[in-house]
């Protein structure tokens, strides 16, 4: 076996910026985000798309960054946690998150978030069960999901 | 929502503490700028990937790098030969035979476990590293393999040729009385077989360092997530030749822990000698498959010839077992699981009778190492397995046996038989809030209706005791010879240049909020906001405010952790009493610390400083201070806690200081045509003594009780007969998602501890009572299936439906005697 040798240009908009970075042509989405780009907040918990730690936005919808090459975004518009408050003006999800203690370690927290944000732009008003089974791609080891769901519900405007 | 906090009558407000402020770490975290190990890049870092093993156990007859070596972009390898020349073995805790096993960085002639590494490639990319990894041509001769403990008992096959034993450690533990507890019984209930499974709390973030070598001083830094880095070092720093001056941790946010990050000095040292030989910065990021395969399990367990010791009136007076702990191919952190479990001998019960005969063994299995609730979690379970076979074999109501059985309020402090002492708890009280919260009440009309929908109902209580502040003397139990007692901790707090509050930590957090914690504590000391209280993130061992023992582990920093902030803090501030007495000339005990200020009580407006004052006086503009008055305003403290002097003879002492409560209950339904369980209430209530921070507590409460969940009903590393991990990711290793979680009701109790600074008790690792809860559960709702026995910890929808089909199967170990 030899490396493959083949690099490629890919052009992204990420959290609105525009970018063009030669990668290799089997370098995963989520270390072009942040092997290349630096943008750290995205993570990385298994090997097999189970986890969601790795969720970003790939043209509005949630993805799993490990699940795709970097090549297949070429063109696409990605937001990553880094850009759900660019200003630093917290979101209302990210404000409950911490008000309701839906983090602990925070690893886990970036791809909930952003599996989170994707439920609440279609769902604005999410039940318990339709926000539980928005995360199930997402793998906490902290919480036990309670306060995370609790969080979520109490975003979009519920109990 | 679905949770349901008790607040007690016995709350201690005092300021901060007590209160559920926001977390300081959150702000950060929600905006994706955490800094993890993995986020750190240094120029020119190689990235290291490990070769490793696909034999259970085999001779390594070659390895050949060439291949690898020519991939363009790879800086270089490392084998176990160079290991075995550059470094000693680790430092081994047992006696003989377990003491005369080498453990090195690298596998060195054989391989005892699948995934263990072998060898390790450096090279410029992630990607090229792994590459190069698959050309390292390794030859293999494989050797028969051993996946049961019992069968490694035989010693018909080897692990470890230098130890000429599968046997690490072996002694028996004797307390009271048991053959007459036994001879006096009115029943004697026998239980052949019960077998604690193989599982791990699995952190979400793997494990992982980026390792630094100085040439010019010799010193390493490791950017990691190790989280003891103290005792980390008192393995690395032999191994290596060094001192351990030599070694610096860092950390910053670590993705979780629970146990599974205290073992890494083998990695970490392969990770050292990279750095050195190929001079340059070197980074390794575990692979999940890689941490199921070869980084931490729990420990397994199983329990044979069980005997306990039962009165007419339902009283147990006391058991004795067999117990087979299996270690999987390397002690490391081991044999402390051979003792540990002596903090809660008796668990919650009164039984002054115990006799352990305890042997711990290897086998062809990844090592073990402390994971949550370690060791204790095992032997809880037995002894509430016990009470329930017990209750169920007898006749007596599983909630009666407990009442009449648990330790009483009144009772604490109550010395148990080994020497330990229960600081503080109400058990009884406790069980009456998890009752209620599911209704106990109902029980029997649930059941009738779910019997009507073909669902079998079943209800179980868990209840364990989260052992917190480990003494390190109990490892002198079991090797007379080790040189640990005690335990301590370290933080230092000070007052900068412009009145900032400044704290420093010995422990290494991995989720548990101790930036949080900490700051409240310091706030209502030096009377100031926990927003002007600056906590470092993570630990580094240029603070210099670690100890020998610093970490984060069994469930301790409520007692060393914060005692060592707290005890840095009233130093400091009695300083800045001090200091501010001489400057505004009043007596130290007019002066006040309160929003900020040092002022003087009741005093004139003027008649106060700000802590920028204080700060500037000392480090910028000290000349008027008088020569014989030196302040620093800058105190490191270490937390000592007192156990006294374990009696090495008897085994007995008191090997950790407070003991947190938690009891849990469940209602299940099983489905007895695919053997599905669903959790459809469930109760989880703690007592911790003080909650210094209420929403933590629950926080912590939910997490362990997902651990037990996870663990009871699907979590479990499975080997083949030749030692292949069957469940080497999380398809196949199924934790609780969020559509797996039952809605969780919580409630709280406070029974201060007397002994702890702040009377808070660690209470991180509580949830065996969870797996408990469920095993009692499920054997509750197949009682009108052919009465079957929950012999084992982990009950996935194949084991419970092989209940159903043949439920005589389970009982044949089970046998009581009356007289």
């Amino acid at each position: 076996m030899t490396a493959p040798a083949s690099s490629h240009p890919v052009t992204v908009e990420i959290n609105g910026e525009s970018v063009e970075i030669e990668v290799p042509a089997r370098r995963l989405l989520v270390h072009f985000i942040r092997d290349d780009l630096g943008l750290t907040g995205t993570h990385v918990g298994c090997d097999t798309g189970n986890c969601g730690a790795c969720t970003v936005h790939l043209n509005g919808a949630p993805v799993k960054s490990c699940m795709l090459l970097a090549v297949q975004a070429d063109g696409a518009r990605i937001t990553t946690v880094e850009g759900l408050a660019p200003d630093g003006e917290l979101t209302r999800l990210q404000r409950a998150f911490n008000e309701h203690h839906a983090l602990q370690c925070g690893y886990c927290t970036p791809g909930m978030l952003m599996s989170a944000t994707a439920l609440l732009e279609r769902t604005p008003h999410p039940t318990e069960e339709e926000v539980r089974y928005a995360l199930q791609g997402n793998i906490c080891r902290c919480t036990g999901y309670v306060n995370i769901v609790e969080a979520v519900v109490a975003a979009g405007g519920g109990a | 929502m679905t949770t349901v906090t008790e607040q007690p009558a016995t709350t201690l407000k005092r300021g901060f503490v007590g209160q559920s402020i926001p977390r300081k770490e959150d702000r950060r975290l929600v905006q994706g700028q955490g800094t993890f190990f993995d986020d750190v890049r240094r120029h020119g870092m190689g990235y290291v990937h490990f070769v490793r093993s696909p034999y259970g156990h085999a001779k390594i007859v070659s390895i050949d790098v060439s291949k690898a070596l020519e991939l363009e972009g790879v800086y270089g390898t490392i084998t176990g030969d160079e290991v075995a020349i550059q470094t000693d073995p680790f430092f081994e805790m047992s006696v003989e035979p377990g003491g005369l096993i080498k453990d090195y960085a690298l596998a060195v002639g054989k391989v005892r476990h699948s995934g263990e590494p072998v060898a390790a490639v450096c090279a410029a990319t992630r990607e090229l590293a792994r590459d190069a990894a698959d050309l390292v041509e390794v030859e293999y001769e494989p050797l028969p393999v051993l996946v049961d403990a019992e069968e490694a008992l035989r010693d018909e096959v080897i692990l470890h040729e230098d130890a000429g034993s599968n046997v690490v450690w072996t002694g028996v533990f004797d307390w009271g009385d048991v053959d007459t507890a036994l001879a006096d019984a009115d029943h004697v209930v026998k239980i052949e077989r019960l077998h604690f499974h193989r599982f791990s709390s699995t952190p979400l973030e793997c494990a992982g360092a980026l390792v630094e070598y100085d040439k010019g001083t010799g010193e390493w830094t490791l950017t990691c997530n190790h989280q003891m880095p103290g005792v980390g070092a008192i393995w690395m720093a032999p191994a290596l030749r060094c001192g351990i001056d030599k070694l610096r941790f860092v950390t910053h946010d670590i993705g979780g822990g629970f146990g599974n990050k205290i073992c890494l000095h083998p990695q970490y040292v392969v990770l050292c000698l990279l750095a050195r030989k190929l001079g340059r910065p070197v980074q390794w990021t575990e692979w999940r498959t890689d941490q199921h395969m070869a980084n931490a399990h729990g420990n397994e367990r199983t329990f044979l010839d069980v005997e306990v010791a039962v009165k007419a009136d339902g009283t147990m007076t006391g058991f004795k077992v067999r117990a087979i702990d299996d270690c999987g191919a390397f002690p490391r952190y081991e044999p402390l699981g051979c003792i540990i479990w002596a903090q809660v001998t008796p668990g919650l019960y009164a039984w002054r009778n115990v006799r352990v005969d305890f042997t711990q063994v290897c086998t062809n299995k990844s090592p073990v190492s402390p994971n949550r609730g370690y060791s204790r979690m095992q032997h809880l379970w037995l002894t509430e397995r016990i009470v329930d076979i017990v209750a169920h074999e007898l006749g007596f109501d599983p909630v009666e046996i407990r009442r009449r059985n648990y330790v009483k309020t009144e009772q604490m402090p109550y010395e148990t038989p080994n020497g330990c002492v229960y600081d503080s708890g109400d058990y009884a009280a406790a069980l009456d809030i998890a009752l209620d919260l599911i209704d106990h009440g109902s029980i029997d009309e649930r059941r009738a209706e779910a019997a009507a929908r073909g669902k079998l109902l079943g209800f179980g209580i868990g209840s364990t005791l989260d052992s917190g502040t480990n003494n390190f003397g109990q490892s002198t139990l079991l090797n007379p010879d080790l040189q640990f007692s005690g335990n301590n901790e370290a933080a230092s707090v000070k007052l900068d240049i412009f009145g900032e509050v400044v704290v420093t930590l010995g422990t290494v957090p991995q989720g548990q909020g101790h930036e949080t914690t900490a700051a409240q504590v310091v706030a209502d000391i030096l009377g100031c906001s926990p927003d002007q209280v600056n906590v470092r993130r993570g630990h580094d061992t240029w603070f210099n405010s670690h100890a020998g023992f610093s970490g984060t582990y069994a469930s301790q920093f409520a007692f060393t952790g914060l005692g060592a902030v707290k005890g840095a803090a009233d130093l400091l501030r009695a300083e800045m009493i001090q200091l501010a007495a001489a400057v505004l000339q009043a007596p130290e005990e007019a002066i006040e610390l309160a929003d900020g200020f040092a002022r003087i009580k009741d005093g004139p407006e003027e008649a106060a400083l700000p802590f920028m004052a204080l700060g500037a006086i000392v480090n910028a503009n000290n000349a008027f201070l008088p020569p014989d008055f030196n302040p620093t305003l800058n105190h490191r403290y270490v937390c000592r806690p007192y156990f006294g002097v374990v009696d090495k003879e008897r085994k007995t002492g008191q090997l950790t200081l407070t003991y947190a409560t938690q009891i849990h209950a469940a209602v299940v339904e099983v489905d007895p045509e695919t053997g599905e369980v669903e959790i459809v209430d469930y109760a989880a209530v703690d007592d911790c003594g003080v909650r210094i921070h209420p929403q933590i507590v629950e926080g912590q409460v939910h997490g362990a009780t997902a651990h037990a969940i996870g663990a009871a009903l699907s979590e479990e590393f499975v080997y083949d007969e030749e030692g292949t991990l069957l469940t080497a990711n999380f398809y196949d290793y199924h934790v609780p998602h969020a559509l797996d979680m039952p809605p969780l009701k919580t409630g709280a109790m406070e029974s201060p501890s007397p002994v702890a600074p702040l009377g808070a008790k660690g209470m991180g690792e509580g949830g065996g009572g969870g797996i408990h809860c469920l095993c009692a559960a499920i054997q509750d709702a197949l009682e009108p299936a052919g009465r079957p026995i929950v012999t084992t910890s982990c009950n996935p929808p194949h084991r419970v439906w092989a209940m159903l089909q043949d439920p005589d199967a389970t009982r044949a170990g089970v046998e009581v005697i009356s007289t």
